[in-house]
């Protein structure tokens, strides 16, 4: 069974749901990055989705813009962020992994070769922003071969036809973005993600992550009680930016932000 | 150069590609974030629907008629034959369509589909200039919302668009992001549409981008070839040898080389920007220099460095200052169809000023590019072969540029 159900299992069996922060790999620089995912953890992460960093991230808002721009400044490769994740998985063997990412570092270093070395990195799953499911049919079965889950995005312009569709080529689980817009653009509508989420469990028991628009507590837990998952990006990335000199900062920010997430979704 | 696919292109064939699913071969599909699936669909639909429809039809032929003074003539540059000494030279002139370029062709057509399809706001990426401008001008006459989005480093170098786009009654945002060009442009206008995707239609200027783009953006340019096909056989009573056109996304030379595709004895030249020389590695020459890649929602050849960034291009000309190309382009490389080529900023410098003092007539400095390589290749040719080369802009945006380099200030 693969790390990501057994995670996301366990939660279900306790009642709890799934914290999956995001951070751009290599920012602000590639050495840091196990370290954050180390602190990420001990603030309560259960999935960690890691962004391959790619020069011209089309879904994402400036904030992560920028962070790919710092990781690129060291240029932080695909290659790097597979050294990243295995060595954090020699020190931690339970906490599942995603990569995040454009499709072009992928296409570039071949997806027979990118899907052997992600499993070889322990890496768990692949969630390719650009990539939906009808054009990923030359790049899944290799992830399949090689253990990995492919994740899909589904949105709330998604018909419910797609969504059948993009649940059956889904493993591990499917990630609702909860607003039209990029990354860390506006504020989410709780009603409408509830709704949306409700639409997509009707449809199929895969786990809904939800993502885009979560800054806060307060909004971590709102979105919790109707999903599977919160997934949380912009404002720990936002945290990177404004620390970037100073390790230490970034390690409190997002242990803070994070915990303070964790404890409004467990309440 | 492998050999040549055993492939006949007959009119059959050609209507399979792009196939239902927008692959030109390997290339196009739709690489894009699921929030812009659903749209993309409708388009396409929409289009589908559309393309046949005797009122659609009618309404796009009577503007591209009236709004945009067609068909544009097939002018027979004399002086410029005599003096290259090959073959006989034509100049297809889309820089004498309103707005001064081939790309009103295209934004009249997807207008249209806004129309259609019930949008009230059109946003559009621009490079040089000109299909932002033609885009703020069909938002003008059918009085929808315009944003038009152009990097910082364009806006310096045509300034005088980005104020005739103003004055049309467009936003211009100036996009501070990457490279600050063109490629910048379009990543800030998908972000756009993604945000504003229930209002917005986006009209792209080329033939690249998600399907079903590169195919209804070929169709709306097609007009340029099935008019030059029959003006070359109303005037020489026969088909051309060659077609030349300059290649940045690959929109005016598709809307040329399309319609003679499957007549397999005219040879098609795409040009793209050399810049300061292929060798040097500044350039916007991928279908010359690049390999096969995933940019802005098609597979495509690509300007991307071994770890599968973008890498940032070089050319004089703003319009062709672009990472990728028109996913059929790739796929005509490769079934060895058309020939790609490239020629340099200075190549092309030299081929404006020729065109100017020779004939009278100032080429956008992109045209300039399928000038240059045309010229070169009309020397070695008979004089009783026919070239006939796009004159796919006006260049009255570049004079800046041009003086510029001449080191004087207008």
């Amino acid at each position: 069974m693969s790390r990501i159900k057994t995670t996301l299992d366990a939660l279900q069996s306790a009642g709890k749901k799934a914290l999956i922060p995001y951070i751009t790999g290599g920012d602000p620089k590639p050495e840091w990055t196990e370290g954050l995912m180390h602190s990420l953890v001990e603030a309560g992460a259960d999935i960690i989705e890691i962004g391959v960093p790619f020069s011209d991230p089309m879904a994402d808002g400036p904030v992560i813009q920028l962070a790919c721009e710092r990781a690129l400044a060291h240029d932080t490769s695909l290659s790097d962020i597979f050294s990243i994740v295995e060595s954090f998985r020699k020190k931690d063997k339970n906490t599942p992994v995603v990569l995040m990412g454009y499709l072009n570092p992928i296409e570039m270093m071949g997806y027979e070769i990118f899907a052997a070395r992600a499993a070889a990195a322990k890496v768990d799953g692949v969630l390719i922003v650009d990539l939906p499911p009808e054009d990923a049919d030359k790049l899944v079965p290799h992830l399949k071969v090689a253990g990995l889950d492919a994740i899909f995005l589904i949105a709330p312009t998604t018909t419910d036809e797609r969504i059948a569709s993009i649940c059956q080529h889904s493993s591990g689980y499917v990630y609702y973005v909860s607003v039209k817009g990029v990354t860390g653009s506006a504020s989410l509508n709780v009603e409408d993600v509830a709704e949306k989420v409700q639409t997509i469990k009707s449809i199929h028991d895969i786990p809904v992550g939800v993502g885009f628009g979560i800054r806060d507590a307060a909004s971590a837990a709102s979105v919790a009680k109707t999903s599977d998952g919160v997934i949380v990006g912009s404002v720990l990335v936002n945290l990177i930016a404004d620390n970037q000199d100073d390790l230490s900062a970034i390690k409190q920010g997002l242990h803070d932000t994070l915990s303070s997430m964790r404890q409004a979704m467990d309440a | 150069m492998g050999t040549k696919p055993n492939i006949k292109f007959t009119e059959e064939f050609l209507s399979k590609i792009p196939s239902d699913t927008g692959h030109f071969g390997p290339y196009g599909g739709r690489f894009v974030s699921e929030t812009l699936m659903s749209s993309l669909t409708e388009l396409e639909q929409k289009y589908l629907s559309l393309k046949n429809d005797p009122d659609f039809v009618k309404e796009f032929d009577a503007d591209l008629a009236d709004y945009v003074g067609r068909p544009s003539p097939l002018y027979f540059a004399e002086r410029l034959t005599r003096e290259v000494g090959g073959a006989r030279i034509y100049l297809k002139r889309e820089d004498l369509n309103h707005t001064g370029a081939h790309k009103v062709n295209n934004t009249i057509g997807q207008a249209l589909l806004a129309k259609y399809l019930g949008k009230p706001r059109v946003i559009a990426e621009t490079g040089a200039g000109q299909h932002g401008v033609a885009s703020a001008t069909v938002a003008a006459r059918m009085n929808l919302e315009c944003k038009v989005f152009m990097g910082v480093e364009d806006v310096r170098r045509q300034a005088l668009n980005v104020y005739r786009m103003k004055l049309l009654g467009a936003e211009v945002e100036g996009v501070t992001s990457g490279t600050q060009t063109l490629k910048d442009a379009m990543n800030e206008a998908l972000r756009d549409w993604v945000t504003n995707v229930d209002n917005t239609f986006y009209i792209i200027g080329t033939v690249a981008g998600p399907h079903p783009y590169p195919m209804l953006v070929r169709d709306f340019q097609s007009v340029i070839g099935r008019e030059a096909r029959q003006q070359c056989i109303e005037k020489e009573g026969r088909l051309p040898d060659a077609l030349v056109a300059c290649v940045g996304g690959g929109s005016n030379a598709i809307g040329l080389f399309y319609p003679f595709i499957c007549d397999e004895d005219v040879e098609m030249y795409g040009v793209e920007a050399g810049g300061n020389g292929i060798e040097t590695g500044e350039h916007a020459a991928p279908l010359c220099a690049g390999k096969p890649g995933i940019l802005h929602g098609n597979r495509t050849y690509l300007m991307s460095d071994d770890n599968g960034q973008i890498k940032s291009t070089h050319s004089v000309s703003a319009g062709l200052d672009y990472p990728g190309v028109g996913p059929e382009h790739a796929w005509l490389k490769d079934m060895k169809r058309a020939n790609y080529v490239s020629v340099t900023d200075d190549e092309a410098l030299d081929a404006f000023r020729r065109m100017t003092l020779v004939e009278g007539i100032m080429p956008a400095l992109e045209t300039s590019h399928g000038i240059a390589y045309g010229l070169k290749k009309a020397a070695t040719m008979k004089s009783d072969q026919i070239m006939i080369i796009n004159l796919s802009g006006r260049g009255d945006k570049d004079i800046h540029t041009v003086a510029n380099i001449d080191g004087i200030s207008i």
